[in-house]
């Protein structure tokens, strides 16, 4: 305890007499230390885990030195003649030197992979001219246009211009379904290959349906637990939480056994007669699994704090209003519903944000038309593109984080009731 | 960067140290997994003491490639098919195999003219021929489909159809089932038209497909009646049909022949033990004894004379064999070329077809 008494040069001291701002500053700082200590495992894993590999990924979206890292004379070729520069002689034994190198690294797979990106069948040009490129003789323009006529392709040289450049805002650019013309401009992607941006569209407005359907689904319950006695309650609560608790993978096949063309549903209806066994309904691997699947597995998030924003509400609100006249529907609408909105808020944006990023459910359920951009984000990381699986992976999380910040503006954080 | 992330990995995974007497080998699962468990796996233990770790991948490309890209290889030896093979080999991710230590046939034919034209690459050595084929329920259709083209026909032959969920070999069945002689198909496939023709024979059964994305799923929706016929790998639909009695018929009309290898990816942990696998599991006698538990043709010319019955010892294998002439009528064998430069491309397309409505 830290009795201040007046000293002799001003200010207030301790019963040690130092200054009291300093003891204190120093007791805090013991304190602020010891509590750094002990977070300091969580910190560090936090960061080694999950800080440093999620902020690699967001870089790799903007870099790919595949191309960069194997062609250093090109790269010089390039800096040195700028865009629109005739491509001579001199660019061709750039370009052999680099294949010379990559054929004795075993690099031009590599090389062309990353032009294949853009320019198709590039791979196999690159590992099939290098595979002969220690014999090419200058004049490397004929000798490599004779081993592969391809090569004066004005599409080709531009996007290996752009390639020599480990930084490239390429695959954002396809992430948006756009791409560089051969004068390095900025055009769509042909028709046939645009799915990113319907892909966006889909996955928000699913997850947006999604959401709707766990509040419409979730706040009758919700309310039906907060008003019964605590012994049922806690009974039904069990009801809610015991799927919470089951594995994801068990109630997506579970709904897969129920809906399936000869599934449990279906063999109902048709043993009632209702549809007839050529009539039966296709209601999973299309979209309607995926909403069917994903709502139930989310209600929880709904439920629960919706649930703990009603518990507390005191009924006497409704039943004053009542008292005063108002029909039950108006005693609802205008009494109950404005209290519980913290946690139709907190619910709805909980289900949301997950279901934007869902991606196991759609990928066994979802089929074709079913499928969200999460399902092509790993599509991609499989296939070992992981520059344009982080770049779509950027755009969902910016996506989101506008929502969230809009979400602010208009509702406001801190209306927020997590439970 | 990659250093970063190597050392990242490494701390959240965990790496297994690796242990001495110990290989892992990835394959496909299912009953061919298990025909390369009998026939390689067991005797390989029991001559060298080396225990065999069976894991399974949907693709065993793809983890091989994602584990040497961030340098965290715990593969040592995985099956994968030609054109992953050689393109994993441009890149530099496999390590290279000497032909001349894998060992000759037992008349003493060396190992390089034994092996069937071009089964012997620079990383990689084959092991089997399959082929995707159709298959279909002959409870559903007593009076079955016979050629490609009834694959495609939903008047003729109502039903879901299963296909797997990548572009390659779908394309070549929706070339061929629209006229296209075998011979022509890569010529056609090679132009945007023919491209296009392909998809839209896709598009003309789009809603009626059910896409699987393993190999033992098609055998699963043709028992599960979930679709009426489906393309799969003939050795699954074989094991289905003989070792567990499934009334599923194999239509070789359209069939694709491709291959499996061996490759061992760059960094595995324990190479040396991983060549010896690839050198005994390549012989004369283990490849003949593959073909025992599933009906896939060996690579090696020398293995097709040991080819007798199946497990059960009543089945003959010869006519469930994708190479067997009767099989051979209407076959095409997949460009594996055509496949490893162009399969990202068609991949995008592919994808952008599926997802839109």
């Amino acid at each position: 305890m830290a009795e201040a008494v007046a000293g002799s040069g001003g200010g207030l001291r301790t019963a040690d007499g130092r200054p009291l701002g300093e003891a204190l500053a120093q007791a805090q700082g013991r304190a602020r230390r010891r509590a750094l200590l002990l977070v300091a495992p969580l910190l560090l894993f936090v960061l080694f885990s999950f800080v440093v590999p999620i902020g690699q990924l967001l870089i790799s979206a903007f870099s790919d030195d595949d191309f960069a890292r194997n062609a250093p004379a090109l790269g010089a070729w390039f800096d040195e003649n700028p865009r629109g520069s005739p491509i001579d002689e001199s660019a061709y034994a750039a370009l052999a030197a680099d294949l010379k190198a990559a054929k004795e690294n075993r690099t031009a797979g590599q090389m062309g992979e990353r032009i294949n990106y853009e320019v198709s069948g590039a791979r196999s040009l690159f590992t099939s001219t290098a595979r002969n490129a220690d014999k090419f003789e200058p004049p490397y323009r004929e000798a490599i246009l004779a081993a592969r006529a391809e090569w004066d392709n004005p599409r080709l040289w531009e996007s290996m211009r752009q390639a020599s450049s480990s930084v490239t805002p390429n695959f954002f650019l396809a992430a948006v379904d756009l791409r560089r013309s051969e004068t390095g401009g900025i055009e769509r992607a042909p028709e046939e290959v645009r799915v990113y941006q319907m892909l966006f569209m889909r996955t928000f407005a699913l997850s947006a349906l999604i959401t709707v359907l766990c509040l419409l689904l979730g706040y009758p319950i919700a309310h039906l637990l907060a008003t019964l006695p605590l012994r049922y309650s806690n009974l039904l609560m069990i009801f809610v939480l015991l799927p919470f608790w089951t594995s994801l993978l068990v109630r997506t096949t579970s709904w897969i056994v129920l809906l399936q063309s000869e599934g449990v549903l279906n063999n109902i209806l048709v043993g009632f007669g209702i549809i007839g066994d050529d009539g039966r309904i296709r209601m999973i691997y299309n979209q309607t699994g995926t909403i069917v699947a994903m709502t139930h597995i989310l209600l929880p998030f709904m439920v629960l704090p919706l649930y703990s924003v009603m518990r507390p509400i005191p009924p006497s609100y409704v039943r004053a209003a009542r008292s005063l006249g108002a029909s039950s529907w108006t005693a609802f609408r205008r009494i109950y519903v404005p209290q519980t909105m913290p946690g139709v808020a907190a619910g709805g944006l909980l289900v949301f944000i997950l279901a934007v990023g869902y991606y196991i459910t759609p990928a066994l359920v979802g089929g074709a038309t079913g499928q969200l951009i999460s399902n092509l984000i790993a599509f991609h990381f499989e296939n070992s593109n992981w520059s344009m699986a982080a770049a779509l992976a950027s755009l969902l999380l910016l996506a989101v984080l506008i929502l969230y910040w809009l979400y602010d503006r208009l509702i406001g954080i801190d209306n927020l009731k997590l439970g | 960067m990659k250093k970063l992330l190597v050392t990242t990995t490494a701390l959240v995974g965990f790496a297994y140290g690796a242990q001495a007497a110990e290989i892992t080998v990835m394959s496909w699962g299912g009953a061919y997994a298990e025909s390369q468990i009998e026939a390689y796996h067991k005797p390989f233990t029991a001559q060298t003491g080396v225990t065999v770790v069976s894991v399974d991948a949907d693709n065993p490309a793809v983890p091989v490639e994602a584990q040497v890209k961030a340098g965290n290889v715990s593969i040592d030896v995985a099956d994968v098919e030609y054109p992953d093979a050689v393109r994993l080999c441009d890149e530099g991710m496999l390590e290279t195999i000497d032909h001349s230590t894998l060992p000759p046939a037992p008349d003493g034919t060396p190992a390089t003219q034994d092996f069937l034209p071009g089964l012997l690459l620079d990383c990689a050595v084959a092991t089997i021929t399959f082929s995707t084929i159709f298959a279909y329920d002959a409870s559903v259709f007593p009076e079955g489909p016979t050629s490609i083209s009834d694959f495609f026909d939903l008047q003729k032959f109502p039903g879901k159809r299963g296909m797997g969920k990548r572009p390659r070999a779908n394309l070549e069945m929706a070339l061929m089932a629209d006229g296209v002689p075998a011979a022509e198909v890569y010529d056609v496939l090679s132009t945007p038209a023919g491209v296009d023709r392909a998809f839209a024979k896709l598009d003309s059964i789009k809603g009626d497909i059910i896409w699987w994305e393993a190999g033992a799923q098609p055998p699963q929706l043709l028992a599960d009646g979930e679709v009426a016929m489906t393309t799969a790998y003939n050795g699954r639909i074989f094991n289905a049909a003989i070792a567990e009695n499934k009334p599923f018929t194999v239509v070789w009309d359209g069939q694709i022949q491709e291959y499996d290898l061996w490759v061992v990816p760059k960094g595995a942990p324990n190479l040396e033990a991983a060549m010896e696998f690839v050198k005994f599991s390549t012989d004369t006698q283990r490849l003949a004894d593959q073909a025992k538990y599933i009906s896939y043709g060996p690579a090696r010319t020398s293995s097709s004379a040991l080819i007798g019955l199946f497990k059960d010892g009543k089945t003959e294998m010869l006519p469930h064999m994708p190479t067997n002439p009767d099989n051979m009528k209407n076959a095409l064998g997949s460009n594996f070329e055509f496949w490893a430069d162009r399969n990202k491309e068609l991949e995008e397309r592919f994808n952008a077809w599926l997802a839109a409505n």
